[in-house]
């Protein structure tokens, strides 16, 4: 078994009628209704900001594209620390999998952090909730659900660094990581269509 | 050699950590052995046996219903206990009998007819179904509580169902009972794609598979492409009425069309949810009965791919009176015009089937037969509905309630019936009698009948969906009393249908293996199949496979001591362990789900009222779904193995070991 063990091939899995591990395939089906998930959200938002009631305070007013832009290219970073670590335990290296899993999770909070920090200050400060009005309904739903996408992954991530100490997670779990992999970048590639949509859309 | 040096590094940093269980349940009856069960077949006769009680739950509303316009200005029921009935009704109906029947033979015939030994995710299949049945209580905890049940229509249109129009909890429970039937659907939907497309036996090709597998995999990926539209169009209600935002709130810019769009983009593809299932059971019966192969198999499979496909593009056929603008109508009526020639297309594919057939006038044959005339019927009156100068005419009229009823019994049921009667061998060993088969078939296609065709005239003259009562002199009492009428005897012919069912399981005749002298690969099985399905896996050499393998009996002998060979090489057959965590979750779902929906905020003058034991229920159950979780990934998925006697019988099992192979 240790040598079968060794000689893993992390990009075919025999025992399934396509070769395709079953959890890869069970988490593209699920990013497949996630993208549906997103698309009613964003398009809710799309459709209201056309229909703005009079007395709106233009979102332009409310956003801090700084500081935005900068919690986006964290979180695309930490993409690039994700695809290293599924790249690490597929060559059952657990040093480099436990610090680029926790370069991951650092950045997943930091991403957590200023979307906590922009949520309270367009409360406290611009005035903006949830109730007031259409542009805080739509807004905070939607980067609220993306959010809770970006919680699940570091709780999910973080499980994974501490097993890979405990031995649960090892070289044969590979397909574990990658299919957290899948839905990290998924969260990453929906985040840019929200920065687009939500955001960029209002300096045009 | 470099990977097997770092692997061994790593072997001696960290031992590999065995699974944490804290109970591994190994009862295969009583309570304990169905509430840990994963074996699909007993998950699909849970499904069955549900969505029959709530068949008689949502029959006797439709009585009730009946029973109020059997004649002009009745009180039998009040107005606002009739808007409940329309209501729960149709929710139970679509939500708790048709999907889990489709439910129902997705688990207990597809894994056999792709010749696999359980779905891919055993212990995921079992917590679909105990979060369906959440669903169906949450649905249905109002007709107890002082909100009484939902009342908005099975479509909910905002801002009724806002919380202005709406104020008493009898919504929050429908939205929330949705959700979670919405969750169950896809997380079985999920389970059912990976299935199909990775567990399929040697040989079985995709241009290969039973047509109802086919269907099986159409539907799922209807399910988890359009059950999220309505979820968030249930998250968005749910939040504007516990926290008061403003979506479909008209004062401050919500806009209630968003509502319908987002309800029907999922709601048209239910329709197809609805139809696809019946549709492979009756592409499975027509070729048994007529002992020909299926006319133009991937003719049907193509069909089946574009009425999914193109279903996502036609829901605005549902608001052409919303007024959209002409170039959106026109669009819409042209796909709803379009969805109709697959549809035609597989018509004509069935005719074809039993074109020159040897035909055997059998009970499921019957109900097929009824299926295929009664679906047409409801079809044609679906394409006048594409025609939007003409729906504006029968829109919201008894004509819709006619022509839905054609295609969701005449249609769906129909064929679930059919299949019922079909697969009973199969699943439980006995056969079901002729006569009394026979005679249900002709009160339900009868009663249906009288029942539902007048409707078509009453709505041409006017009569509104959804009315409680009406004058005399508007010139419906006829139609309605006929209806009424045609009620009772479709009542009776289901109830002597299912009577016959119980008695057939507990006293019916028994039967041999593959009674029908069917083609697919289910049939190979001993009736009941054995918790393990197939004791040497089967080799597929044609579309038709048992058909082939009772033509090549040499063949098929020689493969399958090869294949028992490799499963005794490989350690025995692999089985899943059996676990109580997807039950727990659920456990905690309802919980949960009982705290947002059923109890009262702290303080109603603290709108939302936050601390309180509205908030307290509603994390507990939350806490006992986490922790759930948790554990049962903590348990793993190793499974174990058994090792059978030539006869089948279990010669020895390691279940109370973990399973050294993977």
């Amino acid at each position: 078994m240790s040598t079968a063990a060794a000689t893993i091939d992390h990009h075919h899995d025999a025992s399934t009628s396509t070769g395709i591990p079953n959890k890869k395939l069970l988490m593209w089906a699920f990013l497949a209704s996630d993208c549906m998930f997103f698309g009613c959200l964003i398009s809710t938002h799309l459709i209201y900001r056309l229909h703005p009631p009079p007395g709106t305070l233009p979102a332009k007013q409310v956003f801090s594209i700084e500081l935005t832009s900068f919690s986006t290219f964290i979180l695309l970073m930490s993409s690039l620390m994700m695809a290293l670590a599924v790249n690490a335990i597929q060559k059952g290296n657990l040093k480099s999998l436990r610090w680029s899993l926790l370069t991951t999770i650092l950045f997943g909070c930091i991403f957590l952090g200023c979307q906590v920090y922009e949520f309270r200050e367009f409360v406290f400060v611009k005035h903006l909730t949830i109730t007031n009005s259409i542009l805080g309904t739509t807004f905070f739903t939607l980067t609220g659900t993306h959010g809770l996408h970006v919680l699940i992954g570091v709780i999910w991530l973080s499980s994974m660094l501490i097993y890979s100490f405990t031995g649960r997670l090892s070289e044969k779990d590979a397909i574990d990581v990658e299919s957290m992999g899948l839905y990290w970048h998924f969260v990453d590639i929906v985040w840019i269509v929200i920065f687009t949509a939500v955001y960029l859309l209002e300096y045009l | 050699m470099e990977a097997l040096v770092k692997s061994d590094f790593l072997h001696k940093e960290a031992a590999p950590a065995p699974p944490f269980v804290l109970w591994r349940p190994t009862a295969k009856h009583g309570v304990i052995g169905w509430l840990t069960t994963v074996d699909h077949k007993r998950i699909g006769f849970l499904y069955g046996i549900s969505a029959l009680a709530f068949f008689i739950v949502g029959g006797l509303e439709a009585l009730c219903i009946r029973l109020q316009l059997m004649v002009p200005n009745n009180h039998f029921l009040t107005s606002a206990q009739y808007s409940e009935m329309f209501t729960m009704h149709a929710t139970t109906m679509i939500f708790l009998v048709i999907m889990p029947l489709g439910n129902a033979f997705f688990n207990f015939i597809m894994p056999l007819q792709v010749g696999a030994r359980d779905v891919a995710f055993p212990r995921m299949n079992a917590f679909a179904y105990w979060i369906f049945l959440v669903g169906a209580i949450i649905l249905n905890i109002g007709w107890f509580t002082k909100d009484g049940a939902p009342d908005a229509g099975w479509f909910g249109y905002a801002p009724l169902t806002t919380r202005t129009f709406s104020p008493t909890h009898a919504i929050d429970m429908w939205v929330m009972g949705l959700q979670l039937l919405g969750v169950s659907s896809m997380i079985g939907a999920f389970n059912f794609i990976v299935t199909i497309i990775n567990l399929r036996a040697p040989g079985m090709t995709m241009m290969r598979l039973p047509v109802f597998t086919w269907m099986t995999l159409f539907t799922s990926f209807l399910i988890v492409l359009s059950f999220p539209a309505i979820t968030i169009a249930l998250v968005e209600i749910m939040m504007d009425r516990l926290f008061g935002t403003n979506f479909f709130e008209v004062s401050n810019g919500g806009l209630p069309i968003l509502w319908q769009h987002l309800f029907w983009i999922f709601g048209h593809p239910e329709v197809y949810i609805l139809i696809l299932p019946a549709m492979g059971i009756i592409s499975e019966i027509l070729p048994t009965f007529s002992r020909k192969p299926l006319f133009g198999y991937p003719i049907v499979v193509f069909s089946g791919a574009s009425i999914g496909f193109l279903g996502f593009g036609v829901w605005s056929h549902h608001m052409f009176t919303t007024g959209m603008g002409t170039t959106a109508t026109a669009a819409f009526a042209l796909m709803t015009m379009a969805i109709a020639v697959p549809t035609g297309v597989k018509i004509f594919n069935w005719i074809g089937t039993l074109w020159g057939g040897h035909i055997s006038m059998r009970t499921p044959m019957m109900f097929a037969l009824g299926f295929l005339w009664m679906f047409m019927i409801g079809g044609l009156s679906g394409i006048m509905h594409s025609a939007a100068p003409a729906d504006a005419q029968q829109h919201g009229s008894y004509f819709v309630v006619a022509h839905f009823h054609y295609v969701l019994i005449g249609g769906s049921l129909f064929a679930i019936f059919a299949g019922i009667h079909y697969w009973f061998p199969l699943m439980f060993g006995r056969k079901v009698s002729e006569f009394w088969g026979k005679l249900s078939f002709w009160l339900v296609f009868i009663g249906f009948n009288v029942t539902f065709f007048p409707m078509h005239f009453l709505g041409l003259e006017g009569m509104p969906r959804r009315t409680f009562t009406y004058d005399k002199n508007m010139g419906w009492e006829t139609g309605n009393m006929v209806a009424t009428v045609g009620t009772f005897i479709l009542g009776l012919g289901a109830l002597i249908y299912f009577v016959t069912m119980v008695y057939t399981y507990y006293k019916g005749e028994k039967t041999t293996k593959d009674p029908w002298d069917a083609r697919t690969l289910e049939w190979s099985l001993p009736n009941p199949p054995p918790e393990y399905n197939y004791q040497a896996l089967p080799t597929v050499h044609a579309r038709d496979g048992w058909w082939y393998a009772k033509l090549h009996p040499d063949i098929v002998a020689k493969e399958d001591a090869e294949h028992k060979q490799a499963d005794e090489a490989h350690g025995g057959l692999h089985m899943p362990h059996q676990s109580i965590y997807p039950f727990l979750a659920s456990c905690g779902m309802l919980i949960g789900g009982i705290g947002v929906s059923v109890i009262d905020p702290a303080n109603p003058h603290d709108w939302p009222g936050f601390w309180g034991p509205k908030i307290a229920v509603t994390i507990l159950g939350g806490a006992i779904m986490f922790v759930s979780i948790l554990l049962w990934a903590l348990e793993g998925n190793d499974g174990y193995h058994i090792h059978l006697n030539d006869d089948g019988s279990i010669k020895s099992s390691d279940q109370t070991a973990p399973a050294a192979h993977h």
